[in-house]
């Protein structure tokens, strides 16, 4: 009893860094508990041998489903095996809030006849229950949320719960990997620009608004973006998406993504309360504007007073420069 | 071709949340309720749809208490041409949401459901998914464009690393995002014509909820906001406090 299972992501045959963070999450939980922690990766034929470092961040059981209809994510192929495993006696399911996640937890939750709690920013076991703190109205205000459910389903927040490292050998088990042919077919896929991360997964966000005055001037984000490299992304206001100017993935805000990266840089952005619903939970908050008054000003932790067109450029380079000095 | 599409009723996006007396709801006196955005973008494409293949209706379904029925008659004012008032109260748990809905939805010949991605209020993203689940039908969820086909929809969603093209079987379940939809406003005519279309109220059947909001708080407030300083010159202190101070560098 008190089990706990990971459902982690893999892309390319290899568990994707949030992998860990759902490990950790659901750790938290099984320690709570007094039970053990299993992960759950399903993918392509080879992926046994890719999952062995999840061991290491806390997963007593490593359970792998591989089979040629689960290399690619198929929302009812894999809802199906996850929700066999799931439906096994474990007390509590935890998966990612990515956009992955949550298209399949729902899935899950359905077919296990049980609710879910997405989104979520805070675990408490200490309570006699699993009690979990999620966002609401886009983080206006947060919901500490109890189930009266088994197992108990929910998703977390990527950039929450910080990976751990746990000395321990977990074994790999396989699982049984058998689903039905999925009714939905793909018939195309786009390739976006390479390098792109889900702003809702970047561990630090620079994101642009109406100040950035055109969509022609998005490179001077980019530069600094690839300044500082790995793991950044892109975000942008609600009203440059409105616009047309950049894609509704990156919005940022009530109607967009809720974020909550250990840096945000806020360029050209006046700071609606929507938008500061979405990104107030970040760790570090920059705010470059030209208007003192903008309520952005609020919530940076640091504020500079200006024309973005002259600071940002001198920012990027400052960046490579302390990038480039190591 | 008929379509059903679920609404909720949300407080708009501009509201300052306060909580309430009993600190598990949010204090309701003064806040403006408007339909989630996100079904509005799924009425937009159930218009669409419907004037593409030139006959059926375009139904909508809500949970909630009568006070939706101002967000339904908004809904007919659009073009919809009825709606259904499942009185019943409306909990964290989508899944007490999703069979309350199957429930009414079952009985009604519409190939197409369409709900929003997420309800602008809770965000808990799952309904769509969850009906489709109980009704047995497939789904696409965060769809920003679709087309009826024959005997299949053809979605368009954006994914992580790309756009994917999927062809679903009807009936299907979609969820919407922003994209291809941007709603229309409803016309004077319309909004008159809508007093007139059916709006049905009953009672929606009790699912006993599975997740219970025990406590509702406002976020931590932030430390107040510091300028570091004004234009270019404000850059090498920016950057000194970002490595040694916040440590994010």
């Amino acid at each position: 009893m008190g089990d706990v299972l990971a459902v982690v992501e893999q892309r390319g045959g290899q568990p994707r860094g949030v992998a860990n963070e759902v490990v950790a999450a659901a750790r938290l939980v099984a320690e709570g508990l007094g039970g053990a922690t299993h992960a759950l990766a399903l993918g392509g034929d080879g992926l046994a041998g890719a999952v062995g470092s999840l061991a290491s961040y806390g997963a007593d059981r490593i359970l792998v489903g591989e089979g040629a209809g689960l290399a690619r994510f198929q929302p009812d192929a894999h809802a199906e095996v996850v929700s066999r495993v799931a439906g096994a006696g474990y007390d509590a399911v935890v998966f990612c809030a990515t956009a992955q996640g949550k298209d399949l937890a729902p899935r899950v939750a359905a077919r296990l006849g049980v609710p879910l709690a997405t989104d979520v920013t805070g675990i408490d076991v200490t309570s006699g229950g699993l009690q979990v703190i999620r966002p609401v109205y886009a983080g206006k205000a947060f919901a500490r949320v109890g189930f009266r459910a088994s197992p108990a389903l929910f998703s977390i927040r990527p950039n929450v719960f910080p990976p751990r490292q746990v000395p321990g050998a977990g074994e790999v088990q396989s699982v049984d990997a058998s689903h039905a042919e999925p009714a939905a077919r793909l018939i195309e896929f786009r390739e976006a620009g390479s390098g792109t991360l889900d702003v809702a997964e970047a561990t630090i966000v620079v994101s642009g608004g109406r100040g950035m005055k055109d969509p022609e001037n998005w490179h001077l984000l980019e530069d600094l973006r690839d300044a500082i490299g790995d793991g950044a992304g892109m975000g942008a206001s609600r009203a440059v998406v409105d616009a047309g100017w950049r894609p509704h993935a990156e919005q940022v805000g009530q109607t967009g993504k809720t974020v909550a990266p250990k840096l945000y840089v806020a360029v050209g952005i006046s700071g609606a309360i929507q938008h500061l619903a979405g990104m107030r939970t970040a760790g570090t908050i920059v705010a470059i504007n030209k208007d003192a008054d903008a309520p952005i000003f609020q919530v940076a932790d640091y504020g500079v007073v200006g024309d973005l067109f002259e600071v940002l450029p001198r920012l990027t380079g400052a960046i490579r420069e302390l990038k480039a000095g190591g | 071709m008929n379509i059903v599409v679920c609404l909720k009723r949300v407080p708009d996006t501009e509201t300052r949340v306060r909580i309430d007396a009993e600190g598990t709801g949010i204090e309701t006196d003064g806040v403006k309720y408007v339909m989630s955005p996100y079904d509005e973008f799924a009425l937009e494409g159930a218009l669409r749809a419907r004037e593409a293949a030139g006959t059926g209706e375009v139904a909508l379904v809500t949970l909630g208490d009568a006070a939706s029925g101002e967000t339904l008659r908004q809904g007919l004012a659009m073009g919809a041409d009825r709606a259904v008032l499942l009185d019943g109260t409306v909990t964290p748990d989508g899944l007490a949401t999703a069979k309350a809905i199957a429930a009414e939805i079952e009985g009604v010949d519409a190939p197409l459901v369409l709900l929003g991605v997420k309800a602008a209020d809770d965000d808990q993203q799952q309904v769509g998914p969850m009906l489709a689940v109980v009704l047995g039908r497939p789904c696409a969820t965060g769809v920003v464009e679709f087309a009826v086909e024959g005997a299949v929809v053809r979605c368009e969603r954006e994914t992580e690393g790309g756009t994917e093209v999927l062809e679903l079987p009807l009936p299907a379940v979609l969820t919407i995002t922003k994209g291809a939809y941007e709603p229309r406003y409803a016309s004077l005519k319309g909004i008159m014509a809508a007093k007139k279309k059916p709006l049905e109220q009953k009672s929606a059947i009790a699912v006993e909820p599975g997740l219970v909001v025990e406590r509702l708080e406002l976020p931590p407030d932030r430390p107040p906001g510091r300028v570091v300083g004004e234009g270019p010159e404000a850059v090498p202190e920016l950057v000194r406090l970002l490595r040694e101070e916040a440590k994010v560098l």
